[in-house]
């Protein structure tokens, strides 16, 4: 037992502050490194590239792109899956060889070292060398190891299986008896149905609210509140809700002369619970964000289309709509990764463990941290991945709504 | 034109009239309006205080099938019970300390490269921003195993060195869209005048785009301390077995794990854990719309 003691409320402010510190001196070093080398390595470049020239664009391209995928694969052969360093460790300046040769023959090196884009580079720095130890690097890791039979049974040394895991994704059952397309199928509806009426939902609100009327500053905040509450908190809270005895769901329910349901235990009732809560979650983030776009559609097109004897329903389809586009199809785009991805919702709302209620993500978690397959595991994921990508590209090319974002 | 105006509006049906938008709604369908927000009101917030009132109940009615906000017998005793006999104050102040650091850092970060991203054109860019919107789309579990491996080697479990870059690392790829978004609202010439006028590129940034950029970086630094604040599965992974270094929701779980649910204690605490992001959102209600909207407007 440990009381908020000044001791214990300084020992916490030092051990963060003295980490701060640490970032702050790190970035500053990182700074200096690429400020001074920046004006060699311009004038190294161009030196290269002149003598380089000889050899031709496309040969160039071609050698460094062999020798940058090169290294790559080597890179991820080595970054090892245990604690025990990888067999190739030893053999580290092979990759980095090779990534200095690629570079060096590439005529985009010329272009990355201009003078005018220190400034930039430098502004990206520090959040490059934080992307590549938590992005980058847990990445490369998993991409190994969806190649191997990583479990307890093989810890220390696990073997190369090639792409047995891929396929065995798709043959295989996934969890201890759900396949992979019911559970693919079940993430679709999920996202679905969410996000029908999270855009439903948000819409009727921002529609009610964009008007001048009295309350509006409380209604706004009321209305905000669930997404404003740490949703650990709010899903376990549901999860007490749907108790079959003192959950309020169901008192209302049987107040109502109704029987009361198995949230809990019932696969359809749980799916739908789980529904709810997201559902209940995820309304606010697109009623603030619809009615931002609301409030920014100028109203003398209204006027216009009233004049032109438009009825409201025609207003709605082809005025409101379509300006809404640039503000709706990113935040589209932003529910389907976060609701296709949303852990806790269908991991606690599912308390008995139902596989029937599983999406992609909770069994993903199921396999790695419950059966401990760890090489199934990852490749489940990359294929979980690839399969949200194709979603968003999918969605993106339909509704051209990032075009001009990454120009 | 307000002839022609009036004229339309006697054509039109009495449900026409009623769904038409505009100031002059009629009385009747003003109130149509409130008691709709308020049934949706309603619905958002009675789950929150059903919450309230059971972390009031005093602990032989926890289970009861009443549906009152105030219970019988309200009591604080939960409360006290959090605050004064258990480690959650410590918990607490833990989370906020990390909390408010990593925020800043990450504000930092996302800040100076989101700029990169929306004002320089540089090999790497548009496969960089593809990269970023693509790690929202790793499932968090994912990441565990081998960050906890990482984290072993570099020697970063159980303090809080490993889980303050984390968490301030984590919001970043969300936070430079959302930022090089609004940035690419502000117009160049804004800049430009002030490099005319002998500013360096950075006191441009720091004198002109960072205050016009003022709801969006509120909305950032929002994101930012909501992911770190309510994070489980990195504390899980770095500090769980040093019970003095856990932040609040190690603690929570704890609560709920024990052969049953502590529902009072649990109540009581999830209730005063939502006070600090509460109140952020709130006083941040103002920057809230237009950050979002017009940085979502070029993506």
């Amino acid at each position: 037992m440990q009381y908020l003691t000044p001791d214990v409320i300084f020992n916490a402010l030092g051990e963060v502050g003295s980490t701060v510190l640490f970032i702050l001196l790190a970035a500053v070093v990182l700074e200096l490194l690429v400020y001074f080398l920046w004006s060699p390595l311009t004038a190294f470049s161009r030196v290269l590239d002149r003598r380089l020239r000889v050899l031709g664009a496309v040969p160039r391209h071609a050698a460094s792109t062999i020798l940058l995928v090169g290294a790559l694969i080597l890179v991820v052969a080595m970054v090892s899956p245990g604690r025990e360093p990888s067999p190739l460790a030893p053999y580290w300046p092979v990759p980095l060889l090779a990534f200095v040769l690629g570079s060096f023959l590439s005529p985009n090196l010329v272009k990355v070292f201009k003078p005018d884009l220190r400034l930039p580079y430098m502004l990206l720095a520090p959040a490059i060398v934080g992307l590549l130890l938590l992005q980058v690097y847990p990445l490369l890791w998993e991409l190994n190891v969806s190649f191997t039979n990583l479990s307890p049974r093989h810890f220390q040394s696990p073997d190369f299986v090639g792409l047995v895991n891929y396929i065995e994704v798709f043959t295989k059952p996934v969890l201890k008896q759900v396949h992979f397309v019911p559970v693919f199928l079940r993430t679709l509806l999920w996202t679905a149905i969410n996000l029908t009426f999270h855009v439903g939902g948000g819409m009727v609100l921002a529609l009610l609210l964009n008007r001048d009327l009295r309350f509006k500053g409380l209604y706004r905040t009321l209305l905000v509140l669930p997404w404003a509450i740490p949703q650990v908190i709010a899903v376990l809270a549901w999860r007490g809700e749907f108790h079959y005895e003192y959950g309020f769901v169901n008192i209302l329910l049987r107040n109502a002369g109704l029987s009361a349901l198995q949230w809990l235990t019932d696969p359809v009732w749980n799916f739908l619970g789980m529904c709810l809560t997201n559902i209940w979650l995820g309304v606010p983030f697109m009623m603030v964000i619809l009615l931002g776009g609301l409030q920014s559609i100028s109203g003398e097109f209204y006027e216009a289309a009233e004049i032109d004897g438009a009825s409201p329903v025609q207003q709605f389809r082809h005025i409101t709509l379509p300006l809404l586009q640039p503000v709706l199809t990113p935040a589209i785009i932003l529910g389907i990764i976060w609701t296709f991805t949303n852990f806790n919702v269908p991991f606690f709302i599912n308390q008995n463990e139902l596989e029937t209620s599983d999406t992609l993500v909770t069994a993903l978690f199921r396999s790695a941290f419950q059966y401990f397959n760890l090489g199934d595991a990852a490749a489940f994921a990359f294929v979980n991945f690839g399969i949200l990508f194709v979603l968003s590209a999918l969605y993106v090319r339909a509704s051209g709504g990032l075009k001009g974002a990454t120009e | 034109m307000t002839a022609v105006a009036t004229s339309v509006q006697k054509q039109r049906s009495w449900w026409q009239r009623f769904f038409k938008s505009g100031r002059e709604d009629s009385p009747f369908k003003r109130l149509l309006i409130h008691l709709a927000l308020i049934l949706a009101c309603m619905i958002s917030i009675y789950p929150i205080l059903r919450v309230v009132s059971v972390s009031l109940r005093p602990n032989d009615r926890l289970l009861s099938t009443s549906l009152a906000i105030v219970p019988q017998n309200a009591t604080l005793n939960a409360y006290r019970t959090v605050l004064v006999e258990k480690e959650f104050p410590v918990w607490l102040w833990n989370s906020l300390a990390i909390t408010a650091a990593t925020a800043v850092i990450g504000v930092v970060l996302a800040a100076t490269s989101a700029y990169a991203f929306s004002r320089w054109r540089f090999p790497g860019r548009g496969p960089g921003l593809i990269f970023l919107l693509s790690t929202y789309m790793i499932p968090a579990p994912m990441m565990m195993v081998p960050i906890y491996i990482l984290s072993t080697k570099l020697g970063l479990t159980q303090t809080y060195r490993g889980l303050v870059i984390a968490y301030s690392v984590t919001s970043v790829p969300f936070s430079i869209w959302m930022l090089k978004g609004y940035y690419d609202t502000i117009p160049r010439e804004l800049e430009e005048a002030a490099l005319i006028d002998g500013a360096s590129r950075l006191s441009a940034f720091w004198r002109i785009m960072l205050p016009l950029s003022t709801p969006a970086l509120a909305i950032v630094f929002l994101f930012s301390w909501m992911g770190a604040w309510s994070d489980y599965l990195f504390g899980r992974v770095m500090i769980a077995s040093e019970k003095a270094l856990w932040t609040w929701p190690l603690g929570l779980r704890d609560f709920q794990s024990q052969f049953q649910t502590q529902w009072g204690m649990f109540s009581a605490a999830s209730i005063l854990v939502m006070i600090p992001v509460v109140a952020l959102f709130l006083y941040s209600s103002k920057w809230l719309i237009s950050g979002l909207t017009l940085g979502a407007v070029k993506g």
